[in-house]
């Protein structure tokens, strides 16, 4: 005996078909969605804010009148914020990895610190901020300076670098370090000369991509209270500084009080954002340029 | 309860077989299920097919060997349409599927792969019950009588001979099970939404001998209602299963004949080298 | 000739004399064998010591503030007045804007995330699939600063050409972009977790004349199902701790309301806000910033654990 009617199968099989393209096509749509709001926003930003871009704007001070107000000051802040930054996090966040990859015996303490990183990188970063304000600004009495900031930022994105350069190294493969252990090489010659020339581009990778997140975070330097006010450019790691997404930040604030300055926060942001996307092209480029070696 | 209508006995079956390839001389009276005509098929630029000329006959094993890379599993593939999750495949000339042409878009696939099932090379059960595994096909066909859904289980476990050792762990995960166990389970899976044509793809290749022989003792059993088309390297059990034999060599196929006849006196030498095991 | 008398008139060179001798000399490399391990560990130490930090940082603060405050009150209390003669602090205000923010968000964020991770990965030819996910992830790569300035420039402004009752500053604006920042991070993953589930499995199911959308919900989905609610909590904690957006954009009220046309203020905000007000240390609303961010990472905390346990725990094996 026959379970299984064909014609009613027949008859579900058009309705069931219709189905799987009408969704098909939501799903399609819902892909776009995304995609549509991040044009909008980025049309919407290079509109309001790119006639204000000019050689003034980039090498002003800031200024309470909106034609004369310029953002070098938030760009030399950006600057050597990464001077910090760079070192802070190659040396941490490679170390990190190099020793829980290479060193450290795979065991309870291996998986606690592993577990330890990924909670780190789900803290909010606003957390960080308070912890680089109760530590650096005022335990250790840096005050709000570039150091203090830079070094906020280091531990917000040392998560990041330390996962990447983890992978990096896991991918390069075994034989290589046979070889060179082969040849009588110790274990930090081998590490120097052979694992990290070869995990390098990971490295560069992670890095960059790190580095990006520091210079487009705003939230952990507002609670180190970093000021609005106008402050003269900075020169060193001890100075006092503003940055880019800050600068954003306060005149965004402010143009309910002030309407040009809507469009100076929107004239920021583009260079922010041309400065992200430097930065990532680099390291799709980088990706891209050495990632068939083996 | 209604039934598929059986399409007609065409009088002229034996005709509709192109007799351009020498190869093709196995006639019989019985129906022809699937009759692949000058069929082709491209992965992007690697002819994988080449004028595959082929009856498959109703209610008998027919097995397809030859080498790996010869195309066997990719024309299995070709009969129920998976062939075309593989981006870039092309296909020319026809099968026809009781005198329908199952290669034209108009003829959908989801009504193809309900009339024709497949077994694969390993066992894929889903991550559910051995209930659920089972009651899938029926319950995405729109039945959801849950007396008629355990009808079915019932009668799909037993029909592969799997129902006494699975009856008191319906609810368990198919994982627990052996890997002979999860074979017959998606054997019973595939008999579930019962349909005409089973196609088997080296359906015992990741199987322990003792699970292997239930299989093949499973599949004498099932050609009995079902016509089946079995993929397979091992030439033994191609002779020992099947009644008529198929070989394919880089996409073409040499020689189709009974399978007493491919085995005892083929035609073609490659046919006698290939089974002699001189390549392959 | 003349090259090899040279070489001749040398020296014998012994390489094997070279090595031995550097082996054996006072050399650089036996003191790096040693002092590298103790260097790295103590590198590695740093982010155990940065969790140490930050829980010391906050428990200590926060055990003073609840000294001045009882704890009951501060977490059972619907009325937030740090800055009023007889001050109030009762967390509830931020605890329901932080819940209300992130709902509003996840609203976005969850059905079109999954649905993007649903066509990327079930249906979506390769080359679709490779031009779309570099686009996605520079969604995901726009800081969310510019996120904040778009809400509150843009998305406010619109929405209250319709409904001219919305507030100026509202949470409503933020939530959604917000979900709209979510959205990459919760695509991606719950991608990852459905390309994961075997193709076999797909077959499977395609082999039973299933269309594509019921194998995508009635075997991919179920296979995938940890995956996916990791990427969901993942996102919600990402929206309970992002800041930017809604301090530009929800202003700082501290209304306990549902009213989502209305200003509230989130943990975060308020944090941005009493920080950046110069709060002298010392006061009770320094230590309230503490308490507030504390209750924050443990909401936080709790999340990614959750989200850590589930993805682990309900792994299925293929």
């Amino acid at each position: 005996m026959k379970h299984v009617n064909r014609e009613q199968v027949q008859q579900k099989m058009n309705g069931r078909i219709l189905k799987n393209n009408i969704l098909k096509t939501i799903f399609f749509l819902s892909t776009l969605f995304g995609l549509v709001v991040l044009a909008i926003l980025i049309i919407r930003v290079i509109m309001q804010g790119v006639s204000w871009i000019n050689m003034d704007f980039l090498t002003n001070r800031l200024s309470t009148s909106p034609e004369q107000a310029g953002i070098m000051g938030a760009i030399l802040g950006t600057f050597w914020l990464m001077v910090v930054v760079i070192p802070v996090t190659l040396i941490l966040g490679v170390g990190t990895a190099i020793y829980l990859e290479l060193y450290a015996k795979k065991g309870r303490f291996h998986s606690f610190v592993q577990t330890n990183i990924a909670n780190l990188a789900g803290v909010p970063s606003i957390v960080y901020g308070i912890l680089g304000m109760t530590l650096f600004v005022r335990a250790l009495e840096f005050g709000n300076i570039v150091l203090a900031g830079g070094l906020t930022m280091s531990l917000l994105v040392l998560p990041i670098i330390i996962v990447a350069s983890q992978e990096a190294i896991r991918a390069v493969p075994q034989h290589l370090s046979e070889a060179s252990y082969g040849m009588g090489a110790t274990k930090w010659q081998t590490v120097k000369n052979i694992v990290l020339p070869a995990a390098l581009p990971g490295i560069l990778t992670g890095s960059i991509l790190s580095l990006s997140r520091a210079i487009g975070e705003t939230a952990p330097l507002v609670v180190l209270g970093i000021p609005a006010l106008l402050i003269p450019f900075p020169t060193g790691l001890f100075d006092k500084f503003t940055v880019l997404p800050m600068q954003v930040y306060y005149w965004t604030i402010d143009s309910s009080l002030v309407a040009e300055y809507a469009n100076l926060a929107a004239a920021t942001i583009i260079v922010l954002l041309v400065l992200l996307f430097i930065l990532n092209a680099t390291a799709i480029f980088i990706r891209n340029k050495f990632q068939k070696r083996y | 309860m209604a039934t598929l209508t059986k399409p007609k006995v065409t009088t002229n079956a034996q005709v509709t077989i192109t007799e351009t390839a020498a190869t093709i001389k196995a006639k019989s009276d019985k129906r022809i299920v699937f009759d692949s005509k000058d069929l082709n098929l491209w992965y992007g630029d690697t002819h994988a097919l080449k004028d595959i000329n082929l009856s498959i006959y109703e209610k008998e094993v027919t097995a397809i060997i030859g080498p790996s890379g010869c195309g066997k599993s990719t024309y299995l593939k070709t009969l129920n349409r998976m062939v075309e999750l593989v981006p870039g495949v092309k296909t020319t000339g026809e099968i026809m599927y009781n005198d329908k042409s199952i290669l034209d878009k108009s003829f959908k696939v989801e009504d193809l792969r309900t009339r024709v099932g497949m077994v694969f090379q390993k066992p894929n059960p889903f991550p559910k019950s051995i209930y659920e595994n089972i009651a899938y096909g029926p319950k995405i066909h729109g039945i959801r009588n849950k007396k008629i859904l355990d009808e079915i289980v019932e009668k799909s476990l037993r029909g592969a001979s799997i129902w006494d050792e699975v009856k008191d762990r319906l609810k368990e995960n198919a994982y627990g099970l052996s890997g002979g166990q999860q074979q017959r389970i998606c054997i019973a899976r595939c008999l579930a939404i019962e349909p005409d044509v089973i196609l088997m793809d080296e359906p015992t290749s990741a199987l322990d001998p003792k699970s292997t022989l239930r299989i093949e003792e499973l599949i004498q059993e099932l050609k009995k209602d079902y016509s089946i088309i079995i993929v397979t390297h091992n030439m033994q059990q191609a002779a020992r299963i099947s009644d008529r034999t198929a070989f394919f060599l880089n996409g073409e196929i040499i020689e189709f004949d009974k399978t007493d006849t491919i085995f005892t006196n083929p035609a073609d030498s490659r046919t006698e080298d290939y089974i002699s095991g001189r390549f392959g | 000739m003349a090259l090899n008398s040279k070489i001749d008139n040398h020296d014998k060179v012994s390489i094997k004399g070279m090595i031995t001798e550097k082996k054996n000399g006072p050399n650089i490399n036996r003191a790096m064998e040693k002092i590298m391990p103790v260097l790295l560990f103590l590198i590695a130490a740093v982010s155990i010591l940065t969790t140490i930090a930050i829980v010391y940082t906050l428990l200590t603060e926060t055990i003073e503030f609840f000294k001045r405050v009882p704890i009951l009150e501060f977490f059972t209390g619907t009325v937030l007045k740090p800055l009023s003669q007889n001050p109030e602090f009762g967390v509830l205000p931020l605890i329901n804007g932080t819940i209300i923010s992130s709902v509003i968000a996840m609203l976005v964020a969850g059905p079109i995330g999954i649905m993007t991770a649903i066509f990327l990965s079930e249906y979506a030819s390769d080359r679709v699939r490779r031009m779309l996910k570099p686009m996605l992830e520079l969604l995901a790569g726009i800081p969310t600063i510019v996120y904040g300035f778009f809400a509150f420039t843009f998305v406010t402004p619109l929405i209250r050409e319709f409904f001219p009752s919305v507030e100026a500053t509202n949470i409503l604006s933020p939530g959604l972009v917000m979900g709209v920042m979510i959205i990459p991070m919760i695509a991606s993953l719950s991608e990852d977790a459905m390309t994961s589930v075997p193709n076999a499995m797909r077959e499977g199911a395609l082999a039973l004349g299933a269309t594509k959308l019921e194998v995508t919900f009635r075997v991919v989905i179920p296979a995938a199902l940890s995956g996916i609610i990791a990427s969901f909590v993942l996102g919600i904690s990402r929206a309970i701790g992002e800041t930017m957006i809604v301090t530009i954009a929800s202003g700082s009220s501290k209304n306990f309301t549902f009213d989502i046309t209305q200003s509230m203020q989130t943990m975060t905000a308020y944090i941005v806000e009493v920080s950046g007000g110069e709060a002298p240390a010392g006061s009770t609303i320094y230590y309230s910033l503490y308490a507030v961010a504390m209750t924050l990472f443990v909401f936080t905390l709790i999340m990614n654990l959750f989200a850590r346990y589930v993805s682990r725990k309900f792994r299925e094996e293929y």
